[in-house]
């Protein structure tokens, strides 16, 4: 599954550079206006455009496959090299908001299924709601308000690597990160709540109980354990949300990541750098997705790839 | 006497009373969800802003007033104004408009482009589900907000390509809704007596198979709204989307940032305007699927 989708993501990336309104050969050869058809056809041929579609992409990903991602338009610097040290803000903006989803969004879920019909719940279902609609670029925006108006910081000035000086690197960090976790707590908080109340609805929770188990011991020793599967599931699947909303929030704290990459690129109309970004990007999420596939059957042993099982 | 009160007993039954006494009993079943009213009160507050823009702004969007540039709110401009004198509450109202025409029109894509695939995935199977999946799978592979980022850069910053690549990101979505509820239903038997007395393909699939799929259609329509509308703000706020000086939400938070010492006003009320209405899009949405899916309820 993983190759064919894999192949299937590439080809749409190889294939976003047509899209492009006007003359391919002109962009991207950074020619600009009248030249003469010799000419025009010299730089289709050095830029390989006129050799068939299936050999340009066989060869285009010949180069990905061996880390060869091009170069970029405007500094012609190779795009691997700056792209690579750019992910390591992304992948610590990326962390850091699944950290701070998970340690609100699944307390929360369980304290709302354990209180379920009190205020409690009511609170927390409506906070879970907020937390959803609302568009973390401006959540990022206020945070800087708030920070900026009223305690005079400025965060994330300047950028500064976690490996140099670990207390300003959170001092930059810690913003960006709530501004993304936030949304996805809300989306653990809910599907907690309502995995775990889906279990504790079941027989053996009932048994357990009704054997004089503490309430303590239900929750963390039957309940919840089995409450994680689809929780797992929404980790994973809310990976390319949380990229997406990284990839903005870069921009809101200016922050050098691959969405800042990105995001300058497209104004400089550096169409390569575009096209390795996201399927750098695609590439990570894929390969996360098959870690959370691998880790179900560390969770429920129920599940056994690769011997005919689900 | 006999074979016309059988015909009334049948045709009435399941052609007429059921159709209006199912909608009679999912509107007084949605009535009751409280959660799903309020959606419903916040999505037709902000389209009637929207129809009725001209009527409710009490500015022109677009009229430029420097004398009154960057004011705080007060009675003339209840958000105040931004950095070029243009009514702010005005220009939200206007930005109704664009959020709700952008939501519904990639909503609309998604759909025609998704629902089809499922449908035709599910009950035709073998190779022709294995193909329209397997498309749908690699674009499910990518970050949505990332794909049609990258789809709207390459075909040009506007807000008719930001529509256009939401709707391309979210048509596997409503396929993988579709096909599920076709799979289980086409061998269902009134399917099969269907196509035993000769009913052709295109009859069984609108009228046996198409009711099957239209509650989830529903539901899913609604959600994608409410994400449509918040990569729509986002892309915009990028750059990517509306230009300036259209006034969309996402563009008014973009520039309005940089004046926010100054008059944080200019970075609230876009903001909030956008958070708002996907609120309630996703009580609409929440509120629907409590009652056209009751397994899910909770």
């Amino acid at each position: 599954m993983m190759i064919p989708t894999l192949l299937g993501v590439s080809i749409i990336v190889f294939l976003f550079i047509r899209l492009i309104p006007g003359d391919i050969v002109q962009i991207l050869s950074g020619t600009q206006g009248e030249m003469t058809p010799e000419r025009h056809a010299v730089l289709r041929h050095n830029l390989g455009l006129d050799r068939p579609l299936m050999v340009q992409y066989a060869d285009w990903l010949s180069g990905v496959v061996r880390g060869d991602l091009g170069n970029s338009l405007k500094t012609h610097r190779p795009i691997r090299a700056d792209l690579l040290s750019r992910l390591p803000v992304t992948v610590e903006l990326t962390i850091g908001s699944a950290i701070i989803g998970l340690a609100i969004g699944i307390p929360a879920g369980i304290i709302a299924a354990l209180k379920r019909g009190t205020r409690t719940e009511f609170v927390a279902q409506g906070a879970g709601l907020i937390g959803l609609s609302v568009p973390d670029f401006w959540l990022g925006t206020l945070f800087l308000l708030v920070a900026s108006r009223y305690f005079g910081w400025y965060p994330g000035a300047r950028y500064v690597s976690i490996f140099d000086n670990p207390a300003e690197n959170l001092a930059i960090f810690i913003l960006p990160c709530l501004a993304v976790g936030i949304g996805l707590s809300a989306s653990l908080m809910r599907i907690t709540r309502s995995s775990l109340l889906d279990v504790m609805g079941s027989g053996y929770i009932v048994t357990a109980r009704a054997k004089g188990l503490r309430p303590g011991a239900l929750l963390f020793g039957h309940a919840l354990k089995n409450a994680l599967v689809p929780i797992v599931t929404i980790i994973g699947l809310q990976l390319g949300y949380l990229l997406g909303g990284v990839v903005i929030v870069e921009t809101v704290f200016n922050l050098p990541g691959v969405g800042r990459f990105v995001i300058d690129a497209i104004s400089a109309r550096d169409y390569p750098i575009v096209q390795a970004s996201v399927l750098m990007i695609t590439f990570i999420v894929l390969m996360v997705s098959l870690l959370v596939d691998l880790l179900y059957a560390y969770i429920d042993p129920r599940i056994k790839y690769g011997q005919g099982g689900e | 006497m006999t074979d016309v009160a059988l015909k009334t007993a049948v045709i009435v039954p399941a052609e007429v009373r059921p159709v209006s006494g199912r909608f009679r009993q999912f509107a007084r079943q949605f009535a009751r969800n409280r959660s799903g009213m309020v959606g419903l009160v916040i999505v037709v507050v902000v389209t009637l802003l929207a129809i009725f823009a001209p009527v409710v702004a009490p500015f022109d969007p677009y009229e430029i007033n420097r004398i009154e540039r960057l004011q705080g709110p007060s009675r003339t401009h209840p958000m105040g104004t931004d950095d070029l004198g243009r009514d702010l509450f005005s220009r939200i109202v206007y930005g109704a408009r664009i959020s709700m025409t952008v939501g519904l029109v990639s909503v609309l894509i998604a759909t025609v482009i998704g629902a089809p695939a499922g449908i035709i995935a599910g009950y035709f199977g073998r190779w022709i589900d294995t193909l329209i999946m397997r498309v749908a799978d690699i674009i499910f592979a990518f970050p949505a907000i990332l794909l049609a980022l990258a789809i709207t850069a390459f075909l040009g910053p506007s807000l008719r390509n930001v529509t256009l690549s939401l709707g391309i990101v979210y048509a596997p979505g409503f396929a993988r809704i579709v096909r599920g509820p076709i799979l289980a239903a086409k061998h269902e038997e009134y399917v099969e007596a269907s196509r035993v007395i000769g009913a052709k393909t295109g009859r069984i699939l609108v009228r046996h198979l198409l009711p099957n799929v239209l509650s989830p259609l529903l539901v899913t329509a609604t959600v994608t709204f409410s994400f449509a509308l918040l990569a729509e703000a986002g892309l915009s706020f990028l750059g990517l989307g509306a230009q300036p000086p259209e006034a969309s939400w996402g563009v008014m938070l973009s520039s309005g940032r940089r004046f926010m010492e100054t008059v944080p006003s200019l970075a609230i009320f876009p903001g909030l305007a956008i958070m708002v209405t996907v609120l309630g899009s996703n009580l609409l949405g929440d509120g629907l699927r409590d009652v056209l899916d009751p397994r899910l309820r909770r």
